[in-house]
């Protein structure tokens, strides 16, 4: 009787046992992602859809914990890795580079201790480091463009660019949309930096208005910029003249698309999803335990009243 | 003295008085000298240059920094600076579309949401910068921290007021709001004649009022103002609250040309403004100053984006030192007439 008691007593201290051997196995995994603050547009749809993807990962997998760590600078998120690897402990690094060169050496000094490093969207200068690189398509984007152009304007005609901001991702764009339309008789009248936002579109586009009696179409290559150029053509009262495509698959944009305003007939996704797309794969990494390392590359595809639905996010910031 | 000795006199002095005027032409045009250079530059570059409607964009486009550098010149006179205008422009952007969204939802008139909406921005710009001044006369802070303080607070307000995103303003009530910003009144844009009221407005407050005189008296000594009875704190504050209702005036014109607000927007107004006030003639130090020379700085930063824009000869790569330069050009021309 003494005895039963004893084991009876025991049983409830074996149960957590068991339960703690369980916990051990199925230890804590700690994702840490950073990214840049929300500066523009695209950086807060990026802030977005991390966020999403951290509910959805925290409430599935209940042994997966990740934290997202926003820079506002390239030497900012140099620091912020430090601190979420020396006091954060984590399993798995998802980072979006400020800028690539700058933060190569920091993100070797992270994977030297052994985590699982995802890169997005900005390459490092050292592709050995990363396990997984998750990426949109920015050749791919200018070369869907420059196609578009060459359909749409027969192969003929007068345009302008607006450029983004003087970086890689930048120069991959311009270069591939160079290449598509290289040989045609579309004319490239000129192009500006116009740093991906609006009211440079807008002052940029002004300026063009009142270089350039005749333009076909315009390449903004990004929504934010698009929108100020919209802008800049209906106060020239020059909005029939010509149409514009942006870029990137902003609401908005998106939006006009599915309304098949004439003046914007297209779009070309580069969603900031795709950071979301990598915190996934990171975590069906230790979750599944199949090897993801490798290279995604997330589609650009071309957005047209037809399929518009499908890339239109309302909730979404961006 | 003989007369041939009295002529050469009379003639020197004569020469005197000539270079005198000369140099005193050239301290008080430095600025007009730069900007004429700059637009005979532009007109040679592109002959579209002097066409009204891009003399009329380059003007609307100096609104938003000229405004503020009005309101900039007061705080630099007083010898004081402030760092926040552009983060400050970018809140109330935001909060603005924000109300008059909410109003016209609430089926208030969209006139009545929109004059509500700018009724709040100026309140919400002169409340901003009177905290501006009070943290730094009662507060003791310099007020380089404080504004570097408020513009941080300021700029994380207007990202977390469009979560990150961009607050735009319903479709239709921009509708009725767009004219603020595009219509002409004798064939001259809105914004220009709003550019030319404070213009007028903050050089008779500087040049000809006791307020104007304080102001300087303040920058240039604050110690001696203090003695001469003049309440300097006072005047410190109130050059903060001219400052803040610049910059709110700057954002009512501005919300209506795109119809949105986010991190990104008034990003760097901050030196745009300061610069077209040290460029116009305005010693950083405080203590004098002049308004239309800093109209004339915002003039020239607008016209050298427009000029670059408007031509491919130099690389879009050395945008950034054209500029550097042009800035540097006729801050030296300033300077150089200013010690004659």
């Amino acid at each position: 009787m003494t005895k039963l008691t004893k084991y009876l007593g025991l049983a409830p201290l074996y149960a957590a046992g068991l339960i703690a051997g369980s916990a051990m196995a199925q230890e804590t995994i700690k994702i840490g992602v950073s990214i840049p603050s929300a500066d523009h547009g695209w950086t807060g749809g990026v802030n977005y859809f991390a966020a999403e993807a951290k509910k959805r990962i925290e409430s599935t997998y209940k042994n997966v914990q990740v934290s997202v760590v926003t820079a506002t600078s390239a030497s900012d998120q140099a620091n912020s890795l430090e601190d979420l690897v020396a006091t954060q402990q984590i399993k798995a690094l998802v980072i979006l580079p400020y800028e690539s060169a700058p933060l190569t050496d920091p993100v070797r000094q992270v994977k030297k201790k052994g985590v699982f490093v995802t890169v997005v969207d900005r390459a490092l200068t050292d592709s050995t480091i990363q396990d997984l690189y998750v990426a949109g398509d920015n050749p791919g984007m200018g070369k869907i463009a420059g196609q578009y152009f060459l359909d749409k304007l027969g192969g003929k005609g007068n345009i302008v660019v607006l450029r983004g901001l003087p970086t890689v991702i930048d120069n991959q764009r311009f270069d591939a949309f160079m290449a598509k339309i290289k040989g045609s008789e579309i004319k490239v009248l000129d192009s500006k930096y116009a740093n991906w936002n609006r009211d440079d579109g807008f002052k940029v586009m002004q300026d063009f208005l009142t270089r350039f009696p005749h333009i076909d179409a315009v390449w903004a290559q990004d929504d934010d910029i698009a929108l100020g150029v919209l802008d800049a053509l209906r106060q020239a009262k020059r909005e029939k003249e010509m149409w514009v495509v942006g870029g990137g698959g902003m609401k908005e944009m998106v939006k006009r698309v599915i309304d098949k305003d004439p003046q914007t007939p297209v779009n070309i996704v580069y969603s900031p999803s795709m950071i979301g797309v990598a915190v996934e794969l990171t975590a069906l990494h230790f979750v599944t335990k199949l090897p993801m390392n490798g290279t995604y590359i997330v589609d650009s595809p071309l957005v047209s009243p037809e399929n518009a639905t499908q890339y239109y996010f309302p909730s979404s910031p961006y | 003295m003989n007369s041939a000795e009295s002529i050469e006199a009379s003639a020197r002095e004569q020469r005197g008085f000539e270079l005198k005027t000369l140099g005193r032409w050239a301290r008080e045009g430095g600025p007009l000298i730069a900007l004429l250079l700059l637009i005979i530059i532009g007109q040679i570059l592109n002959p579209n240059f002097l066409r009204w409607d891009n003399v009329t964009n380059v003007l609307t486009r100096s609104a938003f920094v000229g405004i503020i550098s009005v309101g900039a010149t007061f705080v630099i006179v007083t010898g004081q600076i402030d760092l926040s205008v552009g983060a400050m422009a970018a809140f109330i952007a935001g909060l603005m579309i924000i109300v008059i969204n909410r109003l016209a939802e609430f089926g208030l008139g969209q006139e009545l949401a929109i004059v509500a909406g700018m009724v709040i921005g100026l309140v919400v710009g002169l409340i901003s910068g009177l905290a501006n001044g009070i943290l730094s006369t009662i507060g003791k802070i310099d007020s380089f921290i404080v504004t570097l303080g408020t513009m941080g607070i300021f700029r994380s307000l207007v990202t977390f007021l469009a979560n990150g995103g961009t607050l735009t303003l319903d479709s239709r009530v921009r509708e009725t709001y767009r004219p603020v910003f595009y219509d002409s009144w004798l064939y001259v844009p809105i914004p220009v004649w709003v550019l030319a009221a404070v213009v007028a407005v903050g050089w008779v407050a500087l040049t000809k009022t006791r307020f104007g005189r304080y102001c300087r008296a303040v920058g240039s000594n604050a110690e001696v103002s203090h003695y001469s009875a003049i309440r300097v704190n006072r005047i410190r504050v109130v050059a903060f609250i001219v400052q803040g209702f610049c910059v709110a005036l700057a954002t009512l014109l501005y919300v209506p040309r795109l119809g949105s607000a986010s991190s990104s927007t008034g990003v760097l107004w901050e030196l745009e403004a300061i610069t077209a006030v040290v460029v116009g003639g305005t010693a950083l130090r405080g203590g004098s100053g002049r308004v239309w020379g800093s109209i004339v700085g915002a003039l020239i930063l607008t016209l050298i984006g427009n000029i670059l824009n408007l031509t491919s000869l130099i690389s879009v790569y050395l945008n950034g030192a054209v500029q550097g330069i042009i800035i540097l050009g006729a801050a030296l021309l300033q300077r150089t007439s200013r010690t004659r």
